[in-house]
């Protein structure tokens, strides 16, 4: 009874915590600020929101490294939506920092803002996802994924691993229109095109989200009772089909091949135990890398303006050795 | 009352009962899948339980079924309730966090669980009632706040779920059917008998038609608003938690997204109008039932997913449409025209 009630508590300041972070932000707002140490670099983030594990690890990430480094390190959650992103972006120059990183959540409609922050001398650091623009001045440089690298790396395990005259693939595709949707589809039918014993039957999305991979799976079962491989654009939606395939009576990883994206930690539990059988990792740990670069680009040294995270590709024979050093 | 009421139906032909055309939507479907592949009807025994796409539609539109009941109360009474959606990922949190970092157990947490979702409708039954905002943005604050609400009870994190009995809820079976068919079965016969053989559902009518004028004949509207809303969350709470049963996990951030709007559809579907006042549980289940169909229909014919809605909003809009008196008149008004013309 008492470990319960110490646990209520858990639950209790984990939900109180940001009410007591909001009353002392408010009750400091006005003094505060003002005592910053003036040579303390100062550095605005306005992160797309909190959608998946991958997107809080890529947080924690930055954080940590600001914390590391002793950067004053202002953070900004979209939400979602681009307008609060923008607004971000113009407070943060209002505010005088020293750089903008900034992950935007759609491609378009960012010049306006970008000028602003151009104007005010403030370089802006692109991560995980590029921007479309005509004038290049707007950004130092850009870190992030190559999505269609990521399905070419699947596909290549595939053709090298799965043997078979006829092997059928069904996709589970992410939310439709989404650039790593699009760019993990390019990328792994690049590959498959190239090998005639590999074909995908069914392309069909699961929006990223774990039931629907479920749901979706249990009736690709019914309508295929001959699939290979599970070809999935994220790990949720594979998980969520293990489970499909198991109320099917069916064994993952071994009556079907499953592989996936973005290597999450419970991914990774789930390889070790024979249930997927391959996943393309795609870092979310960008914050040393990118604090490197914004010291790069602050100091006026020489750095590249595109650099690509380079990612692994795991299945059963390496999983287990780096299994334990997984955070997310 | 409901005697009277059943009486009238019977004497009305059979084209102005308004289940009449979410059944119209599912006949559609059924012929459809007839035609181009009527192994989508194959249901066989597996592992003791049965097994098909029309096992699907059910065990997968549980969910959806579960929120349209309760929307259909809120709707009945001129209200909407938008925060369902993010009240499921709030209730799947609340009782995976419960169940496996408490170590409670499920006969413990579920209850909590279903008070404190109940609650959170309540909030937003007040808001309407004492603090006199619109339903849609008294209950928008919560859509918006409550996906908080559950990321902060799982510290921004999946929560896995292992036990037994919790799994049972989303994968179970009783006689061969899904567990979470029979539940929403009990529900919705509970929630029918004591609306229809009471005089609750005529009450809610009531309030739906003329808030005013009922309240001047002496019916308590905002206490019967409060009980509505509370039941909705209650009941999105618990189809939250049959989501994270279902897939051994209760993710806060994904859960329940848009569900809201597949809520609303089956209500709408099922020939509850928006404006509130006369509401049919049944024809909610019905919408449920169609909307789910659809979209294995549109994965067994392999539409892809980008075109996907189309189809599906042809569907709905129609189904609606005929609902309307004045767009069936206008319709049969054209072709005796055209019948005259020829």
């Amino acid at each position: 009874m008492k470990s319960y009630s110490s646990q209520f508590m858990t639950l209790f300041t984990r939900l109180a915590a940001p009410a007591m972070l909001l009353a002392s932000a408010l009750l400091t707002g006005c003094g505060g600020g003002g005592d910053a140490a003036n040579e303390q670099l100062k550095i605005g983030f306005a992160q797309v929101g909190a959608e998946s594990v991958w997107r809080t690890a890529n947080t924690d990430s930055l954080q940590n490294e600001a914390k590391k480094r002793g950067v004053d390190f202002k953070f900004s959650s979209g939400e979602g939506k681009q307008e609060n992103q923008i607004r971000a972006i113009r407070s943060f120059v209002a505010q005088g920092v020293d750089l903008i990183i900034l992950s935007p959540i759609v491609e378009t409609g960012w010049d306006p803002v970008l000028k602003e922050a151009k104007r005010a001398g403030i370089p802006v650091l692109l991560m995980d996802r590029e921007i479309d623009t005509a004038d290049e001045s707007l950004y130092a440089a850009f870190i992030g994924s190559d999505f269609v690298e990521e399905g070419r790396l699947a596909a290549q395990w595939m053709v090298e691993n799965v043997k078979g005259d006829e092997v059928k693939i069904v996709e589970l595709e992410g939310t439709p229109g989404s650039a790593p949707a699009i760019d993990r589809q390019n990328g792994f039918k690049e590959v498959v095109d190239k090998h005639s014993n590999f074909t995908i039957i069914e392309s069909q999305s699961a929006n990223f989200r774990r039931s629907d991979g479920k749901d979706l799976m249990e009736s690709l079962l019914k309508l295929h009772s001959d699939i290979d491989v599970v070809y999935s654009h994220n790990d949720d939606m594979a998980l969520g089909a293990i489970q499909a395939i198991e109320a099917a009576g069916l064994k993952p990883g071994t009556d079907i091949i499953i592989i996936s994206i973005d290597a999450i930690k419970e991914a990774f539990e789930a390889v070790v135990a024979g249930k997927i059988n391959c996943i393309v990792e795609c870092t979310p740990l960008f914050g040393p890398l990118a604090f490197d670069m914004a010291e790069k680009i602050l100091n006026g040294e020489p750095y590249e303006r595109r650099v690509v995270m380079k990612d692994g590709v795991f299945d059963q024979t390496n999983a287990a050795e780096v299994i334990d050093s997984r955070k997310y | 009352m409901s005697k009277a009421a059943e009486s009238t139906v019977s004497k009305k032909s059979l084209r102005d009962n308004p289940l009449i055309w979410p059944l119209a939507g599912l006949a559609l479907v059924i012929a459809f899948n007839l035609v181009t592949g009527p192994e989508f009807f194959s249901v066989s025994v597996r592992d003791g339980h049965l097994y098909g796409n029309l096992v699907d539609i059910f065990s997968q539109g549980a969910r959806v079924m579960l929120l349209a009941l309760g929307m259909t109360l809120v709707i009945a009474t001129g209200g909407v309730d938008l925060s369902v959606g993010a009240v499921m990922a709030i209730g799947g949190a609340l009782a995976a966090t419960f169940v496996t970092q408490m170590g409670y157990g499920l006969y413990v947490a579920l209850p909590i669980t279903l008070i404190i979702v109940g609650t959170l409708g309540f909030f937003n039954g007040a808001m309407v009632v004492f603090g006199k905002i619109q339903p849609i943005i008294a209950t928008l604050i919560l859509m918006v706040a409550g996906r908080g609400v559950a990321l902060l009870i799982t510290d921004s994190d999946v929560v896995k779920i292992q036990d037994p009995a919790f799994l049972y809820l989303g994968k179970g079976y009783i006689l061969g059917i899904p567990f979470s068919l029979w539940l929403v079965a009990v529900i919705f016969l509970v929630m029918a008998v004591s609306i229809r053989k009471t005089a609750l559902g005529l009450l809610i009518e009531a309030v739906g038609d003329n808030e005013h004028a009922s309240r001047f004949s002496g019916i308590e509207a905002g206490r019967l608003k409060l009980i509505v809303y509370a039941v909705c969350g209650a009941l999105a709470g618990l189809a939250g938690v049959l989501d994270a049963a279902s897939v051994s996990a209760a993710d806060p951030m994904r859960v329940g997204e848009l569900k809201e709007l597949d809520a609303i559809f089956a209500v709408v579907i099922g020939g509850t109008a928006l404006t509130g006042g006369r509401f049919l549980l049944f024809g909610s289940i019905l919408g449920a039932i169609l909307l789910q169909a659809l979209t294995l229909t549109l994965y067994n014919a392999g539409v892809s997913a980008a075109v996907a809605p189309v189809p599906k909003a042809i569907v709905i809009v129609g189904v609606c449409l005929l609902q309307s008196e004045r767009f069936r008149k206008q319709i049969t008004n054209i072709t005796k025209f055209g019948g005259k013309a020829s």
